[in-house]
């Protein structure tokens, strides 16, 4: 039985870790600054910190950004293409269009450069049937080709072999003969979907950041080896869940932008446990918000995902929406007088001012601690503090005197923008996809989420916000949590009047039994293991699919046409009896379920907690709660009758409506079933929720702060 | 045809954070109209091309009030005054009307271009106009997809519609209905596009009505007011930075499809304090074919063609009230009924925007760049398919080269300057007509000699499998290459070659023809041109030309040729 359990997530800034002996009880955490050269040592260095020792973890589940860094940066291995005779620009040329829609300047460099693209002799129509036999020799000396160019990996992507994939099979067969490693790709096994410039991108994203993730894992496991670690280490992907180390570097595409995947996966988690099955994921850090969409407990996961300008990344990943609004955002007057908060960011150098290390632009983070939301006392990663003073003078000055509005008015505005600009996108989640955000909660987590999350979930009409024991360390959590992972997408294209049902339920019959038996390769303890099953569908004619979630394996073909239509409906309010159905994808995920983790323990119920505490740093780690504290029942003023309960001050705190004594408490000093009327401020060291004047909130048995947002 | 009256000026001052509230929410709505509406299409220039636009416009005079950030832009200028042209014919408004028009000389582009203009009450009252533009596959005429390279008047470009009510209190007109379906080709999937157009426009009319709930009607109203004015203090002072003075630059169009002779786009252009008067009078006369402009289109690609150069500049009808335009009388840029147009969306608006980055070029060099390739490559092939027993219509339209600018060379294979849309995958376009395409790739030597040099166009060559078809083509570019800028070279020419029974044909318009006969194993070669080169090309570094050869983007012998003694250094 697996119970000594670490998740390990890599973040920009920090290297988190969350441990769990489930045996005992005992958890522990660690935050320590990422080691952008070899992410490797900041994962040691925090298990180190936490002072668990390798040679006892059952199972440590990693959430590593090695390959989405490489990728942005462009930091990618050497690696050439094999590709269709007449094809080989297909990479540069994308799909014709422009970065922005205005402008028409830009830029954009194909992942595999030019000389390292070449081209054979073969060629499959649309229907699978050889037109051009394969030019085994041409395949061997490209291959020879691109070694003397200095290749370390290869993709071998052919026109329609996502129809018919002998050819790409066979040249696979050739290559690796010739090729002194395994960093061999090939576009049908990547994606099996047509679309040559999606797929071949794809397939060019895994081979150029393969040999990068292999060796990063490597190095890891051999170090956690030298430690004692006996285990498979089980890797993060973009789809919210995990594999073995090996499997994930042979599919390292999967892994990209597995960082947002990892949160929401924790929010789900958490969020199903506190009775919450439909959620709006919030992640607001220093530069960005990543929002989310759990339903029935299930992250909505979209293969339409593009990382940046012309780089789609159509595997399936859950589909996290990012905009440019985070803690350091800057906020400024534009030339039409208008107020805009980011998407420019301060970054971590020079930061919001407040951080003292040279910022002179005001930020998000700068507004909250003017308006005494933050406590100037207690910020992370300050170099200089800078006076209360000279920040207001900085809001005076870039801000209020082109508005007319004081400091204080300025930050108030600035808070309300950047609430505004979180809250389209929050709509474009939900609302443009058919969904009410008021039969959503909202689930405010990284550092700065807790802040915004009641006034935003007012904003939209969110009847509750769920703030986590610990929504500094959520995506480790997510590592924690989430199940093995193995997604199939199979393309049949095929209007349902032609439809054979038996084909249907064969296909996803197969990709269950393949998804199994991958599991079963994992070595890795499974409680459960779950098929999920779902079809896109479109009308007969349009590019366009809808997702819909199967309840069957073996749906007949008359319930997918009403699947489609009520689908269709929710989704557009449009009926269309004229036009056929046609089913284009089957997909299915086979998830395998580790045994559930108990949240209470993180909200540090029990366990060896002192110990815990003493080992983290102590000015970056949250602190475990010092007792099992009683329950707290506080209202507006309350606070000198509970100061022995945990508030410890009061602050004067300016909301919208006006400056009010708020009172401010320790997060650890809530126990289950506190319950607190604002305004209040509830401090922990990883964030600050604000509890605006109107709203209540209470704790619930897993450290949940759950807050009850009145309606305008 | 006059420009749009100025709104009423409003009294209410609001705070400028509500302001900003106010201008992301409308932005909002409109986004949220251009997303249902690409989702739920079924025309592939609609979902794919992204060929489509959707707006708010003015109660009374139809001046554009917000319009999505992905529209296309050459619909930006236009769809206000489409909008205005049903405003003045409107009768008996009810909640729930909402009038189809694709009539060109009413406020238009081409034919294709299908406008669904709805009134928007708020509380029983007229508050505002909702809007959106699709391009449909096909409106009937004498050639499938509507781009007909030599029709001689617009009946022959297909089925025009005058504002008439589709839907009358939310209920379709079946009548209607019935006619329209009746004169256009592959009618059986557009009630699809019908009801998605329709559908995107409840959406924003939910979407507006909950924005106006939200902070009321006056204030709104007044915020809309505000955003004009601001949007045209911004271009204003955008315009302050062009030197006062006289600017000319000129962009010529192959031909008209007709007569082979270039026609000419002079556009004289005078900076005077925040002003900029265009003046297209000395432009060639109207001409035979279907390359006239439509006053509607002409006015809008001036107005893209500044949005481009000052892309920071927020949309509305305040952004475009600095930019004075001569009405073109008696040029093929004024074109009135029953002169062709269907050239006019597509290629002559490309034209009209090169004239105005060509004039510009001197006065602000550091915002401008070698003009891009321009055209929107129209190329279709309507046959039938023996294996499958069915007709098709097949419609390319392909990306050129970018132009070099100050920030670096060209991108390759960009849209059209008017558009911002997505090629067709050659999976999907062999997955549904029986053609095989031999090749797909750069237009080597296409990008325009310069110290930073143009992006390359697109080159491809198809064979046709089974059946017979007709080929036609509307394209531009042929003569003569994008210009480039500040003694960068012209981009390469756009070349279109079939090859029947292995004998090349070249069209004698070079880059126009229609119904040329196609049988199996015949083929098309298309070459788009390639972006105009930026600055002089002895400017580029060796290293920067050595790279480009490597690449194979020139040959060794082009890139001497085209960027001196470069090897010898």
């Amino acid at each position: 039985m697996s119970h000594r359990l670490a998740g390990v997530d890599v973040g920009g800034t920090f290297t988190d870790l969350l441990f769990l002996d489930q045996a005992t009880d005992d958890v522990r955490l660690a935050k320590v600054p990422t080691t952008l050269d070899n992410q490797a040592f900041g994962v040691l260095a925090a298990l180190e910190t936490a002072g668990v020792d390798p040679a006892s973890l059952d199972l440590l589940v990693h959430g590593t950004t090695t390959t989405t860094n490489a990728l942005l940066e462009r930091k990618l291995a050497p690696t050439g293409l094999i590709t269709t005779r007449g094809f080989r620009d297909v990479l540069e040329l994308g799909r014709r269009t422009r970065p922005k829609p205005y402008g028409l300047t830009g830029w954009f460099e194909p992942l595999i450069a030019r000389e390292r693209r070449l081209e054979v002799g073969e060629r499959m129509d649309a229907e699978g049937r050889v037109v051009v036999p394969l030019d085994e020799a041409a395949v061997a000396t490209a291959a020879r080709e691109l070694l003397a160019l200095g290749c370390e990996s290869v993709a071998i992507h052919f026109l329609h072999a996502w129809r018919n994939p002998a050819h790409e099979r066979r040249a696979r067969e050739i290559v690796t003969a010739l090729w002194p490693n395994d960093h061999v790709t090939t576009g049908h096994a990547i994606l099996s979907e047509f679309r040559e410039y999606e797929r071949g991108t794809a397939a060019a994203v895994n081979a150029c950041v393969q040999p990068i993730l292999a060796r990063y894992l490597s190095r890891l496991v051999d170090e956690l080896r030298s430690r004692g670690y006996r285990h498979d280490v089980l890797v993060m992907r973009g789809n919210g869940g995990t594999v073995s180390a090996p499997v994930a570097a042979s599919t390292a595409v999967h892994t990209v932008m597995s960082g947002p995947a990892s949160g929401v996966m924790a929010a789900a988690h958490t969020a199903v446990r506190a009775g919450f099955e439909n959620v709006i994921t919030c992640d607001m850090g220093g530069t960005s918000c990543d929002v989310g969409l759990v339903r029935g407990g299930v992250p909505a996961v979209s293969s339409e995902l593009e990382v940046e300008y012309a780089v789609p990344i159509h595997v399936p990943m859950v589909d996290v929406h990012t905009i440019g609004a985070g803690g350091g955002s800057i906020a400024f007057v534009d030339e039409a007088g208008l107020l805009r908060v980011g998407p420019q960011s301060a970054g971590a150098a020079p930061g919001p001012i407040c951080f003292g290390r040279g910022g002179e632009r005001v930020t998000v983070t700068d507004a909250n601690l003017l308006l005494g939301r933050l406590d100037p006392d207690a910020l992370l990663s300050v170099n200089d503090p800078v006076p209360i003073d000279a920040i207001a003078a900085r809001f005076e000055a870039q801000i209020g005197a082109p508005l007319g509005l004081d400091a204080e008015e300025a930050a108030v505005a600035v808070l309300r923008i950047a609430n505004d600009r979180m809250a389209g996108a929050l709509r474009m989640v939900s609302l443009s996809r058919g969904h009410d955000p008021r039969d959503f909660a909202l689930f405010a987590f990284g550092g700065a989420g807790p802040l915004h999350a009641a006034e935003l979930a007012r904003e939209l009409g969110i009847p509750r916000v769920v703030v986590p024991a610990r929504p500094g360390i959520t995506n480790a959590l997510g590592c924690m949590v989430a199940d093995l992972r193995h997604d199939f997408v199979r393309t049949i294209n095929t209007p349902l009047a032609a439809l054979d049902a038996r084909t249907v339920h064969e296909t996803l019959a197969e990709q269950a039994r393949q998804g199994r038996e991958m599991l079963g390769r994992e070595r890795v303890r499974l409680e459960a293991i779950h098929v999920v099953h779902g079809v896109d569908m479109q009308f007969q004619g349009q590019s366009h699919l809808l997702s819909i979630p199967l309840e069957t394996a073996t749906p007949s073909v008359d319930a997918l046409q009403r699947l489609f239509e009520r689908a269709y409906w929710q989704r557009f309010e449009v009926e269309l009896p004229e036009i056929r159905a046609v089913l284009v994808n089957l997909h299915t995920a086979v998830l395998g379920r580790r045994p559930g983790i108990d949240l209470a323990a993180l909200a540090g119920g029990s366990g060896d907690r002192d110990d815990a505490d003493a080992r983290a740093p102590a000015d970056e780690m949250p602190p475990p709660p010092t007792t099992d504290p009683s329950p707290i029942r506080a209202g507006v003023g309350d606070c000198e009758r509970h100061a022995d309960h945990g508030v410890t001050r009061r602050r004067t705190v300016r909301f919208p409506s006006g400056r009010r004594a708020t009172p401010i408490f320790p997060r650890t000093s809530l126990g289950p079933g506190s319950t607190l009327d604002g305004p209040a401020i509830i401090e922990q060291l990883d964030t600050t929720t604000v509890l605006p004047p109107g709203f209540h909130a209470e704790t619930d048995g897993s450290g949940n702060l759950i807050i009850d947002v009145p309606t305008t | 045809m006059n420009p749009l009256p100025a709104a009423p000026a409003s009294s209410t001052r609001l705070d400028p954070i509500t302001l900003t509230v106010i201008q992301s929410g409308l932005q909002q709505v409109c986004n949220e109209m251009d997303l249902a509406f690409v989702r739920a299409a079924f025309s592939p220039v609609i979902s794919e091309a992204l060929d489509r636009s959707d707006g708010i416009y003015h109660p009374v005079t139809g001046a554009l009030i917000a319009q999505g950030d992905l529209g296309l832009p050459v619909f930006v200028g236009t769809m206000q005054f489409g909008t205005r042209a049903v405003i003045e014919r409107a009768r008996d408004l009810a909640p729930g009307d909402l009038y189809i028009v694709n009539d060109p000389y009413l406020g238009g582009t081409h034919l294709m271009d299908v406008r669904f203009v709805k009134p928007f009450f708020y509380r029983g009252e007229l508050f505002a106009w909702l809007a959106n533009t699709g391009h449909w596959p096909d409106t009937g005429g004498m050639v499938p997809g509507g781009f007909s390279a030599n029709a001689t008047e617009v009946e022959q470009e297909g089925l025009r519609l005058p504002p008439v009510k589709l839907f009358k209190r939310g209920v379709m007109d079946e009548e209607v209905l019935a006619i329209i379906l009746s004169n256009i080709r592959v009618a059986d999937q557009r009630i699809g596009d019908i009801k998605a157009q329709a559908a995107a426009l409840n959406v924003g009319e939910r979407r507006l009505t909950a924005l106006i709930d939200r902070y009321g009607r006056d204030t709104v109203e007044a915020g809309i007011e505000e955003l004009r004015t601001r949007a045209e203090q911004q271009m204003r002072a955008r315009i302050a930075t062009i030197p006062d003075g006289r600017y000319h630059g000129q962009a010529f169009v192959d031909s008209d499809g007709v007569v082979d002779e270039p026609l000419t786009i002079d556009m004289r252009i005078e900076k005077t304090g925040t002003d900029l008067h265009f003046d297209m009078s000395g432009s060639s006369p109207p001409c035979a074919g279907p390359m006239n402009s439509v006053i509607a289109t002409t006015r809008s690609s001036v107005y893209l063609a500044m949005k481009h150069i000052f892309p920071e500049v927020p949309i509305n009808a305040g952004t475009f009230a600095p930019l004075h335009i001569a009405d073109p009388d008696g040029t093929f840029l004024y074109a009135r009924y029953p002169r062709p147009v269907s050239g006019c969306a597509a290629e002559v608006s490309q034209r009209i925007a090169e004239a105005v980055f060509n004039a510009l070029t001197p006065a602000i060099p550091e915002q401008l760049f070698g003009a891009p390739a321009g055209t929107s490559g129209n190329f279709a092939l309507g046959g039938h398919d023996p294996e499958r027993d069915r007709a098709y219509v097949m419609y390319v339209i392909s990306g050129g080269g970018y132009g070099g600018s100050p920030a670096g060379d060209g991108i390759s294979n960009g849209c059209s300057t008017i558009g911002i849309s997505k090629s067709t995958p050659v999976e999907v376009f062999e997955q549904l007509y029986p053609v095989l395409f031999e090749e797909y790739a750069l237009h080597e030597g296409s990008g325009g000699a310069g110290e930073h040099r143009g992006g390359f166009g697109l080159r491809y060559r198809l064979r046709l499998r089974r059946g017979t078809a007709k080929a036609s083509f509307v394209m531009d570019h042929g003569r003569s290459g994008p210009l480039g800028a500040l003694g960068g070279e012209d981009g390469g020419v756009n070349v279109v070659i079939v090859t029947r029974d292995g004998v090349p044909y070249h069209p004698p318009h070079r880059s126009k023809d229609q119904g040329l006969v196609l049988h199996p194993g015949d083929t098309v070669e298309v070459r788009t041109p390639g972006g105009g080169g930026y600055g002089p090309a002895a400017r580029r570094t060796p290293e920067q030309v050595a790279r480009d050869v490597q690449r194979g983007y020139y040959s060794m012998e082009e890139a001497r040729e085209r960027f001196g003694g470069w090897v010898s250094r």
